[in-house]
């Protein structure tokens, strides 16, 4: 007998494809019923995913649980603010967890929990170690926003952990997708047509494939994987070394304020930049994803740089894409 | 710096081979047979004035010869000079006038495609390591070259000032464009890029813009840390000369420096700004052939410009995580255990060494098994002498301490030039960690013991090399 799985904030770009991957396996595959909740309708087609339209900021998630005897959870509402307002974002990620969490926790059937949380909780300062361990924590201490949402979120799930033992529990702190069809902080960052640069700091990046992400988020539901592991692709690619190969030009500012300002320039592009993006393209980060490899047992098929070169070979080239031509 | 030059220059001599041909004679050849009966032309302009008075164009040519193999832009000031000159002595008036302009712009564009591409042949040739035996020949050729050409010249130019002359009145209708002929100017780029590059300037120069064009185009590889083989490869040549003229760098024990594997290296620390370890970065990487991974402070990363080049020449975080990182993935890790302490200590108490930090460096080397290298500086303390300290504004700025020597701030930037004192960086006999039980690197006393051992051997060959270089300066 196959999981009932209910993937929660199924209208995200990745969410939706994670559904439909889990909802194609079927019964064979060791999923019996996919159950998707969001508050907004999803964009795309959803297959064979049961689509719930319910806020997860209220008890009615542990009626959506009880209802349709869901037995592993894979939170995916985990997002940072869209545009400038970030209090919506902050009470949809803590506010929704702590509901989905209570219902979990009142609930006899479920046995897992997957989190799909972010690499964000490790901050971005320059006080940091080159990669990231698991058991290592943010050394620049993480002041607001998204990070700080999920800071929260893992720490209320350990709380969860505590309690009920016996719910196995995964957590993905995953790097951020490079993809054209993913929204991501960074995808949107970087299809500006140019890239509003910290002066003097040059930070190393890592990108995680698509392919990549859903293959753990299948397995993690799919077979027993409990603890934490760092998710991205391997090697870091520098700023300035992605924007070149993109062939898009980097415009430096000054560090002091560079937030709004890039902000500012990049909506006078008619692009967006995601409120807590600064820091990360101010010191970057790296995490090291040997616990993934050894541990959980998936070998990463696409590298930091494989993955960007795929994006750069779906997007328009870039201005100064005649320096680097063909290669 | 002299024999440098002499390679720069002559190895394009030797490549061209022709004995006794002139640099212009050569280009020709290339240029092929079209550009044959326009070249005598621009070489008669400049001994024109020889036609009047071919005694006084003697010594002026010799002059030359002179200088050119010591330097590409004293040649270029020459020649330019004898184009000016010529319009002086030139009789012919409004004839004249236009063969006289084509030669100083032509002069022009060969001294400055040698500059253009001297940079980028400067680091090449270090890395490419001509052998000397080859250089040497190439000077000795060199010389009667340069000699043959003045005589040659001189012989050629009544002839050819007078072949000049008909042509010019020959070709007054369709050549009085003011410019310079395309194909002049394309024979001096190719001479520029022999002289500099060498005979195989072809496939150099393609190389060369092949690897900008990778560059440009973002394609290289760095690695988890940021380490930049490329930029870390330009900075050594551009330390050598600091270090080797400059600081007169002596290095001893670079058989200590392990071919291969891990291993940290130990070294004291001096000198208000941590040029002690670029130079030992340099040391490592020219005498032993390995790169030197820096530990740095993390106000190192905070700083614009200093942390994202830290970065990219391979320093990274002075923590736990990195060092072992870096330590068991087999390279070559340094650490200055006194840090800002010892960096800002007083030009007093120089040589003596600060706390060695918590000793992290020593559990750190043990849990990843490698050797410990202790290594002493001698000749850092004396480039900026610490005489005194601003801390409130230090404070203000955020930085452990604020600078005074006896020239800086007086002098302004001027103060900012290290002064020349003489540095001998000697690599200790390595100190094995990998015999010590697997749990040493938690038994806190075993840790102060090496820690102890390891300063304490470094100050003692402090004081051993202090007596061996005697003065600081000279």
């Amino acid at each position: 007998m196959g999981r009932v799985v209910l993937v929660t904030g199924v209208a995200g770009s990745f969410a939706s494809r994670v559904s439909r991957a889990l909802a194609e396996l079927g019964a064979d595959g060791g999923v019996d019923r996919v159950v998707g909740l969001d508050l907004r309708p999803p964009e795309g087609d959803l297959g064979g995913v049961k689509f719930v339209r319910a806020d997860i900021r209220t008890p009615v998630v542990a009626k959506v649980i009880a209802v349709e005897e869901i037995d592993t959870v894979l939170h995916l509402d985990l997002a940072p603010a869209e545009g400038r307002g970030s209090g919506g974002a902050k009470e949809r990620n803590v506010i929704g967890t702590m509901q989905l969490l209570a219902a979990c926790q009142r609930s006899s059937v479920v046995s897992k929990l997957v989190l799909g949380s972010t690499t964000a909780v490790y901050g971005s300062s320059p006080r940091d170690p080159a990669m990231f361990a698991e058991s290592a924590s943010a050394r620049g201490g993480i002041r607001s926003g998204f990070p700080k949402d999920a800071v929260e979120v893992e720490s209320y799930v350990r709380g969860f952990a505590r309690r009920r033992p016996d719910i196995l529990i995964t957590t993905l702190r995953s790097a951020q997708i490079l993809h054209p069809d993913i929204d991501t902080p960074l995808r949107s960052y970087f299809n500006t047509p140019i890239l509003p640069a910290a002066l003097g700091y040059d930070p190393r990046l890592q990108f995680l494939h698509l392919d990549d992400a859903l293959a753990i988020a299948t397995q993690a539901v799919v077979s027993d994987r409990p603890g934490t592991f760092n998710v991205a692709g391997d090697g870091v690619v520098l700023l300035s070394q992605a924007a070149r190969r993109l062939g898009r030009p980097v415009l430096p500012l000054p560090p002091v304020g560079f937030a709004s300002a890039a902000g500012r320039v990049i909506r006078s592009l008619g692009g967006e930049m995601s409120p807590d993006l600064h820091r990360l393209l101010t010191h970057g980060r790296a995490v090291d994803t040997t616990a993934l490899r050894e541990i959980f047992g998936y070998e990463l098929q696409h590298t930091t740089e494989e993955t960007l070169e795929e994006f750069r070979q779906a997007q328009r080239p870039g201005v100064l894409a005649v320096l680097g031509g063909a290669r | 710096m002299n024999d440098e030059r002499r390679t720069i220059g002559t190895t394009g001599a030797a490549g061209r081979g022709a004995k006794g041909a002139s640099p212009s004679s050569a280009a020709r050849s290339l240029a092929g047979p079209g550009a044959r009966p326009r070249k005598p032309v621009t070489k008669a302009k400049p001994p024109a004035p020889a036609k009047t008075a071919p005694a006084k164009a003697a010594p002026s040519k010799t002059a030359q010869s002179k200088s050119a193999p010591s330097k590409t832009t004293q040649s270029k000031t020459t020649q330019s000079k004898k184009a000016p000159t010529k319009p002086a002595s030139g009789s012919k008036g409004p004839v004249k006038a236009a063969p006289a302009t084509k030669a100083a712009p032509a002069s022009k564009s060969t001294a400055e495609a040698p500059k253009a591409t001297a940079g980028k042949a400067g680091p090449k040739k270090v890395a490419a390591g001509p052998p000397p035996t080859s250089s040497s020949s190439a000077r000795s050729t060199a010389k009667p070259r340069l000699r043959a050409v003045t005589d040659e010249d001189a012989a050629a130019a009544a002839a050819a000032a007078a072949e000049e002359a008909a042509k010019a009145t020959r070709t007054a209708g369709p050549a009085s464009m003011p410019g310079i002929p395309l194909e002049e100017i394309v024979v001096a780029i190719v001479q520029a890029a022999q002289r500099v590059l060498g005979s195989d300037w072809e496939r150099r120069l393609a190389t060369s813009v092949s690897a900008l064009r990778r560059r440009l185009s973002g394609d290289y590889e760095i690695d988890a840390f940021g380490f930049d083989p490329q930029i870390s490869e330009i900075l050594v040549n551009a330390v050598e000369p600091l270090a080797e003229k400059w600081f007169r760098l002596e290095v001893r024990g670079v058989e200590n420096i392990p071919a291969e594997g891990g291993a940290l290296l130990v070294a004291n620390h001096s000198g208000t700004v941590p040029i002690d370890g670029v130079i030992t970065g340099y040391a490592v990487k020219k005498y032993g052939g390995r790169n030197l991974r820096p530990l740095g402070a993390d106000l190192v990363f905070a700083l614009p410009f200093v942390g994202q080049m830290a970065r990219k020449v391979g320093a990274t975080l002075a923590c736990t995580e990195d060092a072992e990182r870096l330590l068991s993935s087999g390279e070559i890790a340094g650490v200055w255990p006194e840090g800002f302490k010892g960096i800002g200590k007083p030009f007093a108490e120089r040589y003596k060494l600060q706390r060695f930090g918590r000793g992290g460096f020593v559990s750190s080397a043990m849990r990843a098994g490698v050797p410990i290298v202790p290594v002493s500086i001698v000749g850092a303390e004396e480039i900026y002498p610490l005489v005194g300290n601003v801390p409130s504004l230090a404070r203000l700025l955020g930085l452990p301490y604020l600078p005074v020597t006896p020239f800086f701030p007086l002098l302004g930037p001027l103060g900012m030039i290290p002064l020349p004192s003489k540095w001998i960086i000697e690599f200790g006999e390595p100190i094995r960690t990998d015999a010590y039980e697997p749990d040493a690197a938690d038994d806190p006393m075993l840790l102060f013991n090496v820690t102890d051992q390891v300063r304490e051997t470094i100050q003692q060959t402090l004081y051993g090399l202090l007596v061996d270089r005697g003065n600081a300066f000279f």
